[in-house]
């Protein structure tokens, strides 16, 4: 019981900190449930929900990852109060520094909590395509943000990353080495999957959705590509973007890929016989509908993308 | 080419750099509302009438966009294209964009049919509008609302290196679908960011800058059959769905100019004769 005082008293001290001087009338951080899925690997379940104020941006899954000398936290959630609650939820576990944020591609609700990070004196690790695509689209991320989830918004910013990766990477925890591979496009064009050798388990972040419909924001051939090449990763579990904490590797990439090589297929035939936009949209991916949740709106978005891509083949 | 209504698309872009201050940030309409238009349409048309009643022009658009960087909208032409009465011009608006005038196509007899079909980006919800001006000189349109958020301000390219690879391709491509008894149809493909300009980085505080395609020709034989006014509301990778009347000719050519003065050209064999 000492210990576990002593924990929560450094844990109320870091945020202290972490909030400066308004902390005395700030309400105590509620810490975001997590589940050890591996020794060292800590998930946190993100909603199927699109960001609304009831869910305040807790739709992704999020985590970190424990070393002997330091911590590593993938994915920070969809706003600056959802990564306090992330810290908050490490702070219980460990008081080890938290010497990495890994940003598994720019997706709202993956990087809004880094701001909670920032005084943490973490590096911010991103694909070398992050920067680029921050610039293109944090702006209107933002504002949508702030549109969206109004005072739950507040202290939600973009965080440019320090460690950029064009190719491969390993991060250091001490006792523990994370590989960090950067992906051609594929669910977007900055995609980085994290890879814990110590526990084999594979952080996919949206490479892999799981019950939660895909969304296609990068290339769906380069997608469909890159899940061929992960399948060889000789992991023991994932952690997907969406979906269950932790699913069977490398069957958990199944569904996915059945998903986008139907709707793969079914753009194709219907641009080879000079089909449109508009009649695509009436069938492809309709047969996987019963598959997925969030399903009418998603589909029809990754019907657009897909065949503005498929057009140029 | 004409630059005759270039210059109403220039006038407006001053309306371009009052969104680019505001930025992205202004809350979209919760409902369309005719405020705009009540602006934008003499600035466009002066004091001219505009006929709304059907019979010339039609417009199909979704009521609520999938993806609101990439719109597809089609103009339909009640009337076919003779050198006696035909569409002359088609002025594509959408009024709540920071520049409302998305296209202008200006068209020949020998299109044979003015229904045109394009993608569109729609920064919020909106009416979007197609005028046509008929030979002699009569207006009409047809509106449509479309709800859509973020079009212009939003990201646009999904994969930014294999964009760039190809910017400046052409393809022409033939349509079986949607066959009128003498005519053709096909489809133009443009690919070009047309980025506009509208996305601020948020560590720099730059934007992003624009650049567009501002011009198009399409040539069908040895003479013109259509030439295209754009700007930033197009999509990236313009794509134009036209008709044409074959007449023996059997070569297509497009030559597509852009806000930083590239010039691309293409050219394509087509069917000389409307097939069966």
């Amino acid at each position: 019981m000492a210990r576990r005082a002593s924990i929560e008293r450094a844990a109320g001290l870091a945020l202290l900190l972490l909030a400066g001087p308004a902390a005395a009338v700030e309400p105590p951080v509620d810490p975001l449930p997590v589940v050890e899925i591996a020794p060292g690997d800590y998930v946190h379940h993100g909603l199927h929900e699109e960001i609304a104020p009831d869910d305040g941006g807790d739709i992704a899954n999020v985590g970190f990852i424990v070393g002997e000398q330091a911590v590593a936290v993938i994915d920070t959630g969809g706003s600056a109060r959802i990564g306090a609650r992330l810290l908050a939820a490490i702070r219980r576990v460990t008081d080890l520094p938290i010497r990495y944020v890994v940003n598994t591609h720019v997706h709202p609700d993956h990087v809004f909590g880094d701001a909670a990070f920032e005084a943490s004196g973490a590096q911010f690790v991103g694909h070398a395509n992050l920067p680029r695509a921050l610039a293109a689209r944090g702006a209107y991320y933002l504002a949508e943000l702030q549109r969206t989830l109004g005072a739950a918004a507040e202290g939600s910013r973009v965080v440019a990353p320090d460690i950029t990766v064009a190719d491969r990477a390993t991060l250091e925890l001490g006792g523990r080495t994370l590989e960090v591979v950067a992906w051609p496009a594929a669910h977007t064009d900055n995609d980085l999957t994290v890879y814990d050798r110590a526990s084999g388990t594979l952080w996919a972040g949206d490479l892999l959705f799981l019950k939660r419909t895909p969304v296609i924001d990068g290339s769906l051939n380069g997608w469909l590509a890159a899940i061929d090449e992960l399948r060889r990763l000789p992991a023991e579990r994932v952690v997907p973007g969406h979906g269950p904490v932790s699913a069977p590797w490398p069957r958990a990439l199944d569904a996915e890929a059945g998903y986008l090589s139907t709707l793969r297929d079914e753009i194709r035939r219907i641009i080879a016989r000079g089909g449109t936009i508009e009649q695509a949209l009436k069938t492809a991916g309709q047969g996987s509908r019963a598959d997925w949740l969030l399903f009418d709106r998603t589909n029809a978005r990754n019907v657009v993308t897909a065949f503005t891509e498929l057009e140029w083949e | 080419m004409s630059r005759s209504l270039s210059s109403a698309l220039h006038r407006l872009f001053p309306a371009l750099a009052v969104a680019g201050a505001v930025g992205a940030s202004a809350v979209p309409a919760l409902a369309a509302d005719d405020d705009a238009w009540t602006d934008l349409r003499p600035m466009l048309f002066g004091e001219r009438p505009i006929s709304e009643a059907p019979g010339v022009v039609s417009l199909d658009a979704p009521y609520r966009a999938q993806d609101a960087a990439i719109v597809p909208i089609t103009i339909e032409a009640k009337i076919p294209q003779t050198p006696e009465r035909y569409i002359k011009t088609v002025t594509l608006v959408i009024d709540q964009n920071p520049v409302p005038v998305a296209a202008v196509f200006h068209l020949t007899p020998r299109i044979g049919l003015a229904t045109l079909a394009t993608r569109v980006r729609v920064n919020s919800y909106s009416n979007v509008r197609a005028i046509a001006e008929t030979n002699d000189g009569a207006l009409f349109m047809a509106t449509k609302f479309v709800k859509a958020t973020g079009g212009c301000s939003a990201p646009a390219l999904k994969d930014q290196d294999a964009a760039l690879a190809r910017l400046g391709k052409m393809k022409l491509k033939p349509m079986k679908d949607e066959a009128v008894p003498g005519l053709r149809r096909v489809q133009l493909l443009i690919s070009h960011p047309n980025n506009s300009g509208l996305q601020m980085d948020q560590i720099t505080h730059l934007y992003v800058p624009p650049h567009y395609v501002t011009d198009i020709a399409v040539d069908y034989g040895d003479r013109t059959l259509m030439t295209v006014e754009g700007a930033i509301s197009l999509s990236e990778d313009p794509s134009i769905h036209f008709y044409y009347r074959p007449d023996g000719a059997d070569r297509m050519a497009v030559t597509v100019k852009d806000s930083e003065n590239m010039t691309f050209e293409g050219s394509w064999p087509v069917a000389a004769d409307a097939g069966s």
